[in-house]
């Protein structure tokens, strides 16, 4: 390879950096970071694969056994709800975000005019993308299944909707580690906490069917309300269940925005 | 005094006091330069003696602790978006994203700097020419050697033209050939466009070579500052370098006895003799070593270099002169 650095035009220098517009700046982090989705699928085909998987699994073990004990009840519908949240929870770019801060690739964003806030933001809007899309595949899935929706085609978008805000608060922990640690391992870890919010809830079984110290930890996880707001989209028509399921994703995303901002101002006074 | 200093010389870049602390640590302790427009300015020290602190600082990336500083007329903490605006930066460590090609890369740097597609489109062009990097500017970064990044990372940094370049030991990894053609093209972007051009070095021929003025950092505090012609003649007179297998201290107290000799100092294995005239005072030197049965394994007569000048300020030499190039 030849080292050779020729002389480049000097008709250039006309050219000048000019201040950016504030979705100008999150528009082109989002691109950025949604042009590196193909590039690395093994971080959007396994949540589906295991998402699928598990609506699929579930439904052949326990769906005899609720639908024979409860009256008119839609285990399909009930599932889809807990498949998809499984399917779009953990699902985000704060590894590749670990990466920037790990080349030194953030410190040229942070060199670039654009607000620094456009770094996060951009990023997000290419979680909700990457989410709404990841869940597409396992509502259609339901729908073929048999599962139907009360609240019609207003109610599949609102279900997605929520989906990808819900995916996107859960990933506010992960970008809060990222920018804090700058540690892949510590980001990856983060993980763990995708067990007790979907799995100490109604995933399987409606709260009814709950007992014990399981029931009081539902009663505590937000995830709980969201199932319930997601199924009230099914199975119910728009209900009180809905606000409910906002209400706790708007409070874990408060937590995880709140420690994600907090991060990013400490990474960019302290970097 | 910044404002006022910017406005009558025409500064570029200008610090007052600038520090650093991290801990107890103070990386930068109260740094004061006057750097002008156009002028290439050279900060030169070893490893940890607060270069890249300081430009990260001047950069935007970092919050001073004490002291304050203007880049292009605009105060680094109050401006910063407005300074952002206005410089370019490649810093000691090439900051790429592997998993984009070359030519991404310079695109999305265009457009976060405001350029519209055409003029993005010109610059990369331009700078695609400039780098010299042929088909491999669209494969994936991660498949460039270390001397492609660094040019690459150049680039970046130079896509919108900026008016203030920082340039972090541009030339550390890189062989002698490819460090040669960063110093070309540094100068040329200097004469040809009159970037103002601020560079970390630890080698005292890239300092010497490339830099208007030359400041010389230490423990976090500039201890001089000038030209590099200037900073020669402080050290002044002609050196004769004795390298002795033995005890150098013994050395120095002989050769500190010895008609011309202004001043001895000694290294490891090195006595470092000063003299107003060199020429006439290296025999006797050679004599005197040979009375006091000091073997020498090298006597050289040669004048001042930036490393005399760092030693004379610092009490310890450089050395970091000949890096091991990579080959790319």
């Amino acid at each position: 390879m030849s080292a050779t650095m020729v002389t480049s035009p000097t008709s250039a220098p006309t050219i000048r950096a000019r201040p950016t517009g504030f979705i100008h700046d999150v528009s082109t982090i989002a691109g950025r970071a949604l042009r590196a989705v193909p590039r690395e699928p093994e971080a959007v085909i396994p949540p589906v694969v295991i998402a699928v998987f598990f609506f699929v699994v579930n439904l052949a073990t326990f769906g005899q056994l609720t639908e024979g004990s409860i009256e008119g009840f839609d285990y399909t519908a009930f599932q889809m709800p807990t498949a998809i949240l499984l399917g779009v929870t953990g699902v985000s770019r704060a590894p590749s975000l670990v990466l920037d801060v790990q080349n030194g690739y953030l410190d040229r964003l942070l060199m670039t005019p654009m607000r620094r806030i456009a770094i996060l933001l951009g990023h997000f809007v290419a979680d909700m993308a990457v989410a709404m899309g990841l869940a597409i595949p396992i509502l259609i899935l339901g729908f073929v299944l048999g599962a139907g929706f009360e609240t019609g085609v207003l109610g599949v978008v609102v279900f997605l909707v929520m989906a990808a805000m819900w995916s996107l608060a859960f990933a506010g922990f992960g970008y809060a580690v990222a920018l804090k640690t700058g540690n892949p391992a510590a980001v990856q870890s983060v993980f763990l906490l995708f067990f007790p919010f979907l799995f100490l809830t109604t995933s399987y079984v409606p709260r009814s069917e709950l007992s014990g110290w399981l029931d009081t930890v539902a009663a505590l996880n937000p995830v709980t309300y969201l199932l319930e707001g997601l199924r009230s989209l099914t199975t119910e028509g728009w209900s009180i269940d809905l606000v409910w399921g906002l209400l706790a994703i708007v409070a874990v995303g408060a937590l995880s925005m709140s420690m994600c901002m907090a991060a990013l101002k400490g990474r960019v006074n302290a970097a | 005094m910044l404002e006022a200093m910017n406005s009558s010389h025409n500064t570029s870049i200008a610090s007052r006091g600038l520090g650093r602390r991290f801990g107890e640590l103070d990386a930068v302790a109260g740094i004061d330069l006057d750097i002008s427009s156009g002028e290439i300015y050279g900060l030169l020290g070893p490893n940890g003696a607060g270069k890249s602190t300081t430009v990260r600082m001047l950069c935007t990336l970092l919050g001073p602790t004490t002291g304050s500083a203007t880049v292009a007329g605009l105060d680094i903490v109050d401006d910063s978006d407005d300074v952002r605006l206005r410089i370019g930066a490649a810093l000691q460590e090439a900051a790429l994203d592997p998993k984009q090609t070359g030519r991404q890369l310079l695109w999305l740097q265009g457009r976060l700097y405001g350029l519209t597609a055409a003029e993005v489109e010109t610059r990369v062009t331009d700078l695609i020419a400039m780098i010299d990097i042929g088909e491999a500017i669209d494969r994936p970064i991660e498949t460039y050697s270390g001397g492609m990044r660094r040019r690459l990372d150049l680039a970046a940094a130079l896509v919108h033209n900026p008016e203030v370049l920082f340039l972090d030991e541009p030339t550390t990894g890189l062989d002698p050939v490819s460090r040669t053609r960063v110093w070309d093209e540094v100068r040329r972007l200097n004469e040809e466009i009159g970037m103002t051009i601020l560079l970390t070095t630890q080698y005292l021929e890239e300092a010497d070579s490339l830099a208007h003025r030359v400041g010389i950092i230490d423990g976090g505090r500039l201890v001089a500052e000038g030209t590099p012609a200037e900073l020669k003649r402080q050290v002044a007179d002609d050196l004769i370098v004795a390298r002795i297998e033995g005890d150098t201290r013994h050395a120095a107290t002989v050769l500190a006895g010895v008609a011309g000799v202004r001043v001895v100092d000694t290294t490891d294995d090195e006595v470092t003799v000063s003299s107003q005239d060199g020429a006439a005072t290296v025999g006797p030197v050679a004599v005197a070593l040979a009375e006091a049965q000091i073997v020498l394994s090298d006597l050289t007569l040669r004048t001042p270099t930036l490393d005399d000048v760092y030693l004379e300020m610092t009490g310890n030499r450089l050395q970091a002169d000949e890096p091991a190039g990579e080959v790319v």
